[in-house]
């Protein structure tokens, strides 16, 4: 009789489940390491929403990228949440794929995102996803190494500055080289830093008629100095080395300069990590003499949420969640502020306790605050983005580029020869796309 | 003897297998012939539409095809060439009566069992690293200068990763030829007086000769597609120096999102292996009588 009843009503639940179906949520993330410690505090998450469980996709940048677009472009559906970086943001935005974030909890407080980088997620007065890191780019250096050897670099260095000092720094006996700069091809790997330093030289990447620029004399001047520092002051195989590499050689005091992203003084101030977590300076994005533009670097890792997704709402939540103020505190309370993502929220910024933990905070506040994304170059431009085109055409141009300005850091090609092929597979991408007529 | 009942039974039972096999060999070329003639690009929805031959034209015009079509070649012959000379060099080395055969052999065909992105992350970081890698520490010890491989020999470099995931396949084959010559033609030669080399070039090379065209054969096919160790390794770069046709056609489809373009470039690509093979088995062909 008992076992009958237990069988019914064990029956009763099974069929009542449906009723307050669980809701699961996919999400595409990269596996950088802030991303890696959100998915380790979900918990806090599930815990105040036990009717959704998370599923989570992490995969390196490229992979990410891929897999995000074929299935968002094709309304394959597979995602809930997907990370994604401001380049892709308003592209997206426009060809509606992705829902505005019109729902968010009302103590979301979303005035408090840094406005450069609300304003690089925002189409149309509505905001299309949720910043969950941002940066800038800005020089990490040597403070022992440039007292070592009688160098100065002030907060905002020109580039003359710079490689006065790499050249001072360099000691390639000892396996110390002077300057570290992104040299591995690929639109979001040696474009970026390149386009950040053509712009803090003047140049850009189209005219108002969208005819590429390499022909002009800013780019030569640009690349002839990349080129000659990387080879003069730089570490062997520069041409294969992204950020990931920089920062290990970094860590590893095997850098006097490098010039990269702002997220990257989290780790090389992190005594665990980094041998040289003492004596590392920072200063602003250099510009060149006459040029007063420092480079322009904003670059964001998002949640957006797809408008394929049926769980609109779950989704909000999460996204919500993630990138909320209480998050800040959570991963500050586990970890420690230093850990706290950085480069989205004012609040951060003005929180004394962040301030004594990483050292960085102000040159990372001050350099996101300068950026001027909507006027990249000191030239009119027909394009929006900073270190990037935003453009759906760029990924294409700009890792193809990225090839041959690898090749003139390899040795393999000469400037002249990488500009000119540069300028011709530009305006051919850009025929072929219909830019120019 | 059949009759031409069963005979006919027999096909009609294979006939659904034989059209499963041939939609799935149809339906894919037919619908990448399809997008070829499109243009279709993944990130500009809408745009669809028929465009002829356009995407053939700007894929045979591209700045990096006839390099492609070239390193393709030079790879997959210098993969060759060292598999084959090596893999009878040491099919010879290892027949031999040595001590600890047995585990030498495992030894020996290990790196074919090594996933290809593995083998090619082992070799980039932890051999060809001009900082850190082994060979710059050999470099340094001797009082060299390091070679930067990757970007200074980058398609050797290349090819000598594919090489040595290679090598161990035509050792394999290679060795189970020469453990089937006849011991007693080989004894009889010896005591007629002929020389290590004279014995090896008109009695062990000619009795490989099945096996050697085996081994360029089915490497062939393989290395044509190789592209695992180019995108970890070089991805492509610097320049056009590693681009194959391979690694052409993923950039236009997973990079550029080219769907158009990459069809295209995939056609291209069966008709210049469909190419090779014929001339291949031309050349080669003869010996497999």
């Amino acid at each position: 009789m008992n076992l009958r009843v237990l069988l019914g009503a064990s029956v009763i639940c099974a069929l009542s489940v449906p009723a307050f179906a669980e809701t699961t949520l996919t999400i595409a993330t990269v596996n950088n390491g802030d991303m890696i410690r959100m998915q380790k505090l979900t918990s806090d998450f599930t815990a105040k929403h036990p009717d959704i469980k998370l599923n989570w996709v992490t995969l390196e940048e490229n992979i990410l990228r891929q897999r995000v677009t074929t299935d968002i472009a094709t309304k394959g559906g597979q995602y809930d949440v997907v990370t994604i970086g401001n380049y892709e943001v308003p592209i997206w935005a426009k060809q509606n794929w992705l829902l505005p974030l019109d729902n968010m909890p009302a103590d979301y407080d979303a005035k408090d995102i840094l406005p450069a980088v609300s304003k690089a997620l925002t189409v149309n007065n509505k905001l299309y996803a949720a910043p969950f890191y941002g940066e800038s780019a800005m020089v990490m250096y040597r403070t022992d190494l440039a007292k070592k050897a009688g160098v100065n670099i002030p907060e905002q260095p020109t580039w003359t500055q710079i490689f006065t000092a790499a050249k001072a720094m360099t000691d390639k006996s000892n396996g110390v080289y002077g300057i570290c700069l992104r040299g591995k091809a690929g639109w979001g790997e040696n474009i970026a830093f390149l386009t950040a330093m053509a712009n803090s030289y003047g140049a850009a990447w189209f005219d108002m008629n969208w005819k590429p620029e390499f022909d002009k004399p800013e780019w030569k001047a640009a690349l002839t100095d990349y080129v000659s520092a990387l080879t003069k002051y730089g570490p062997p195989g520069a041409s294969s080395n992204g950020f990931n590499e920089n920062l290990a050689l970094f860590q590893q005091g095997k850098c006097g300069i490098w010039i990269d992203s702002t997220v990257g003084a989290g780790f090389v101030t992190d005594p665990k990590e980094s041998k040289v977590a003492d004596n590392v300076g920072f200063a602003q994005f250099p510009n060149k003499e006459g040029v007063n533009n420092h480079g322009n670097w904003l670059w964001s890792w998002n949640l957006a949420i797809p408008a394929s997704t049926k769980k609109a709402k779950a989704a909000t939540e999460f996204v919500a969640w993630a990138t909320s103020k209480e998050y800040t505190d959570l991963v500050a309370k586990q970890q420690g502020w230093r850990a706290a993502p950085p480069g989205t929220r004012t609040s951060l910024y003005n929180n004394a306790n962040y301030q004594k933990a990483a050292p960085f905070a102000k040159l990372t506040l001050q350099s996101i605050d300068a950026v001027t994304p909507d006027q990249p170059s000191v030239q009119k431009t027909p394009y929006t983005g900073s270190q990037f085109v935003s453009i759906p055409e760029f990924q294409a141009i700009g890792t193809a580029v990225g090839q041959q300005f690898s090749a003139a850091v390899a040795g393999q090609l000469k400037l002249d020869q990488v500009l000119q092929s540069a300028q011709s597979l530009t305006t051919r991408e850009m025929t072929k796309a219909g830019y120019i007529k | 003897m059949a009759t031409t009942h069963q005979r006919s039974l027999a096909r009609f039972m294979m006939a659904p297998s034989v059209g499963m096999l041939l939609l799935w060999m149809i339906v894919p070329l037919g619908m990448t012939l399809w997008f070829s003639f499109q243009n279709y690009n993944l990130l500009m929805p809408g745009m669809q539409k028929f465009i002829g031959l356009s995407n053939y034209k700007y894929f045979l015009s591209d700045p990096g095809f006839w390099t492609s079509l070239i390193n393709t070649l030079e790879m997959v012959a210098g993969v060759l060439a060292v598999s084959v000379v090596g893999g009878i060099i040491f099919a010879l080395l290892i027949d031999q009566p040595i001590f600890g055969q047995g585990y030498v052999r495992i030894l020996m065909i290990a790196p074919f069992f090594i996933m290809p992105t593995v083998s090619a992350l082992v070799w980039k970081n932890m051999f060809m690293n001009p900082v850190n890698g082994l060979f710059a520490q050999i470099s340094h010890a001797l009082g060299l200068q390091p070679i930067d491989w990757l970007a200074q020999h980058p398609l050797l470099s290349v090819t000598l990763i594919v090489s040595w995931q290679w090598l161990p396949f035509a050792t394999l084959i290679l060795l189970t030829s020469l453990q089937s010559l006849d011991r007693e033609q080989a004894e009889a030669a010896e005591m007629d007086g002929a020389s290590a080399l004279a014995r090896f070039r008109y009695l062990t090379l000619p009795h490989m000769g099945r096996a050697i065209t085996v081994v360029i054969l089915i490497e062939t096919i393989f290395l044509l597609s190789v592209f695992a160790e180019i995108l970890v390794t070089t991805n492509g770069g610097p320049g056009y120096q590693t681009t194959t046709l391979t690694y052409l056609v993923y950039s236009q489809a997973l990079l550029q999102f080219d769907v158009g373009g990459a069809s295209a470039g995939g056609i291209v690509a069966v008709v210049l292996a469909n190419i090779v093979a014929i001339f291949l088995m031309r050349m080669i062909g003869k010996t497999l009588d």
